[in-house]
């Protein structure tokens, strides 16, 4: 019993991590109608910049905010270079150039910052903690604190802002929100680069655990089934289906695993997925499209 | 100017009905055709074969079974490297354990087992659709990868999930030199074209495109959605499953699982995109880009650059070149490659005049 709850308790808090790359995928669905599959791309551009800047005897909060700087000016090129011209566009149109797009920012990433491991080490310990007869990772609760930290200033910016009722006004219908004199382009910049503070945010947690390298732009098809469960539109759904998929794939892989050879983590997400729309087509939070002809 | 369509009237349905409507096109088919059967394998050296045209005419077959999916009929896959393995794999075995079996019917078998797999990963399709079916795509591309490095009895028990392609015998004749590979890819890929080419234009291609550009509306005027999406997937794999079994028997030889992973769906979806979207001719000008750009920016670096741009460098200024180019053709000419073809043909119409 105790070994379920502590791989019941180490997925949860591994789901936590994938919810934080889905979240920022969720911002830009949201504010602009873009399946931004550069997302992953976005967290290995974050955490190689900052850690190459750390590497350079920059201080940690001086590197963070260049960072940030560098994922604003990120947000500023793809606004002024790539969204611009592909306004109206069909969604697919807008996902394939995300994927042009994470071609790119990888090329850039690596031709600036090499291809080699870094290792970040964030000050965290990771040594087991007891608490009531479970081992929890020490790292892992600092995550889901950190995780929890954000998502609690993403709703504080949503929902107590100015800027977050003009956010809320381009997700629910842009054209109005055009008419009524909200910046659209603005917006974009606005959202993509909070969906790059976010990418940071997973980026520096990832790259602790695992090290900075190109596999971390693979953690974006970790974050697609959370979203497919979770719902596109739903910021908690990300939470939600960040928890379900990070403890489904732990159990599957200690209970099911020996059963099928191992290595069932890969897919397993996305059978899970599959089941869940099967059930609900949108997802748990997401919207109903309601068509007509 | 280069070309008149003026003078040749169609008297006959049949005259009507064909693709190549003009006795200019169906002349310049054949001298291709005279081409890629007699002069190519005449003057080609080992090289053009191997790293240029064999990767060509499978990638541009491989193209071609995703346009149907998502060019034609719409539903978007990130599976397509998948539905390339098991049809290798699938072909690797039947030959391995069926022995006396035609090479070319094995090439077929393959692809109705791979049709089989896509039927099976494309019945979410009626409920789901868009980038939600991404994900059972995606699904599809995980399982196959891992299945087949998993259990070692796809791959004759080589723990890595390895296979060697069987000696390229047809009717007797060894088609192992590098022209002979070239021939026999050529003997399978072109029917294969001819084939999709009229079935788009048929009845079941019109409901593809009637699918693709409003599900809702299709199903109002009676075109059965379901039977319509599943044939377009079962369509798609067969000839991916094609295109894989050739990338394994007559392009590398020997192939792993990983051969077949994320990146090559990309690259898949790469050709299409830079081609054009719903386009025959398109599968060809985009997989010549795809095979011929990292050939043209490794000799342009080593007679320009030499020494300045580190081989780690090449790859990625290749993956920003592809990356940009892509965003570019989606900005500037979103049915890619075959569409410049088609408005430079309109120009030299009319040439020396303007539009």
């Amino acid at each position: 019993m105790t070994f379920f709850l502590e791989v019941l308790l180490g997925g949860l808090l591994a789901g936590v991590m994938y919810s934080l790359v889905a979240i920022g995928f969720v911002l830009i669905y949201k504010a602009s109608g873009v399946f931004n599959f550069a997302q992953g791309s976005m967290v290995l551009f974050a955490a190689l910049t900052f850690v190459s800047l750390l590497e350079r005897g920059l201080p940690f909060w001086l590197a963070f905010v260049l960072s940030l700087l560098s994922m604003l000016l990120l947000a500023l090129l793809l606004e002024r270079l790539v969204l611009r011209h592909l306004v109206n566009r069909p969604p697919i149109t807008l996902f394939m150039a995300t994927l042009g797009l994470s071609y790119v920012v990888e090329g850039v990433a690596q031709a600036l910052w090499g291809a080699q491991v870094h290792g970040l080490d964030l000050g965290i310990e990771d040594t087991p903690l007891e608490l009531g007869g479970l081992m929890l990772s020490r790292f892992d609760l600092f995550a889901a604190g950190s995780a929890g930290l954000l998502v609690l200033l993403l709703s504080l910016l949503f929902n107590k802002t100015r800027i977050g009722l003009s956010l809320r006004a381009v997700a629910d219908d842009q054209l109005a929100a055009l008419a009524v004199g909200i910046r659209l382009q603005r917006m974009w910049v606005l959202v993509w680069a909070v969906a790059g503070l976010v990418g940071l945010v997973a980026g520096l947690l990832w790259g602790a655990r695992l090290g900075v390298q190109f596999s971390l732009s693979l953690i974006v098809l970790k974050a697609l089934p959370v979203l497919i469960i979770g719902g596109f539109t739903s910021i908690g759904g990300a939470i939600v289906g960040g928890l379900i998929v990070g403890a489904s794939e732990k159990l599957a892989e200690v209970y099911l695993g020996p059963l099928l050879s191992g290595g069932i983590e890969n897919w397993f997400p996305y059978v899970l997925a599959l089941l869940f729309l099967l059930l609900r087509p949108a997802g748990l939070f997401g919207e109903r499209a309601i068509e007509r002809v | 100017m280069f070309y008149q369509e003026s003078g040749q009237f169609s008297t006959r349905y049949r005259q009507d009905g064909r693709a190549l409507r003009l006795w200019q096109q169906r002349a310049a088919l054949w001298a291709l055709l005279a081409l890629a059967f007699g002069l190519l394998p005449l003057i080609g050296n080992d090289y053009w074969f191997s790293a240029i045209l064999i990767p060509f005419l499978v990638l541009s077959l491989a193209g071609l079974g995703l346009n149907v999916l998502t060019g034609y009929a719409g539903q978007l896959s990130l599976g397509s490297a998948a539905f390339m393995a098991v049809g290798a794999f699938a072909s690797y075995n039947l030959q391995l354990r069926l022995p006396g079996l035609p090479l070319l019917l094995s090439f077929v078998a393959g692809g109705v087992v791979a049709a089989a797999v896509g039927v099976v990963f494309g019945l979410p399709s009626l409920r789901i659709k868009g980038f939600y079916l991404l994900v059972a795509t995606l699904a599809a591309q995980f399982f196959v990868e891992w299945l087949l490095t998993k259990f070692a009895w796809f791959s004759n028990g080589n723990e890595s999930g390895v296979i060697s392609a069987p000696p390229l015998l047809v009717a007797g004749h060894d088609f192992g030199s590098p022209a002979g590979r070239y021939l026999l890819t050529l003997i399978v890929v072109l029917p294969l074209f001819v084939l999709t080419a009229n079935l788009v234009r048929s009845s079941l291609g019109r409901n593809w495109m009637a699918v693709r550009d409003m599900d809702t509306a299709a199903a109002v005027i009676g075109i059965p959605i379901l039977r319509t999406k599943l044939l377009a997937f079962a369509i798609s794999s067969f000839i991916l499953g094609v295109a894989g079994s050739l990338w394994a028997f007559t392009y590398l030889g020997t192939v792993e699982p990983h051969g077949f992973d994320l990146s090559r769906s990309f690259q898949v979806l790469f050709i299409i995109i830079l081609g054009g979207m719903g386009s025959i001719l398109g599968n060809f000008l985009g997989a010549a880009f795809i095979v011929l750009l990292p050939i043209v920016l490794s000799i342009l670096s080593s007679t320009y650059l030499s020494g300045l741009l580190p081989a780690g460098q090449l790859e990625n200024l290749q993956k920003i070149i592809f990356g940009v180019l892509i965003i570019l053709f989606l900005i500037k000419e979103p049915e890619g490659l075959a569409r410049l073809w088609q408005s430079w043909r309109a120009r030299t119409r009319l040439w020396p005049l303007r539009f």
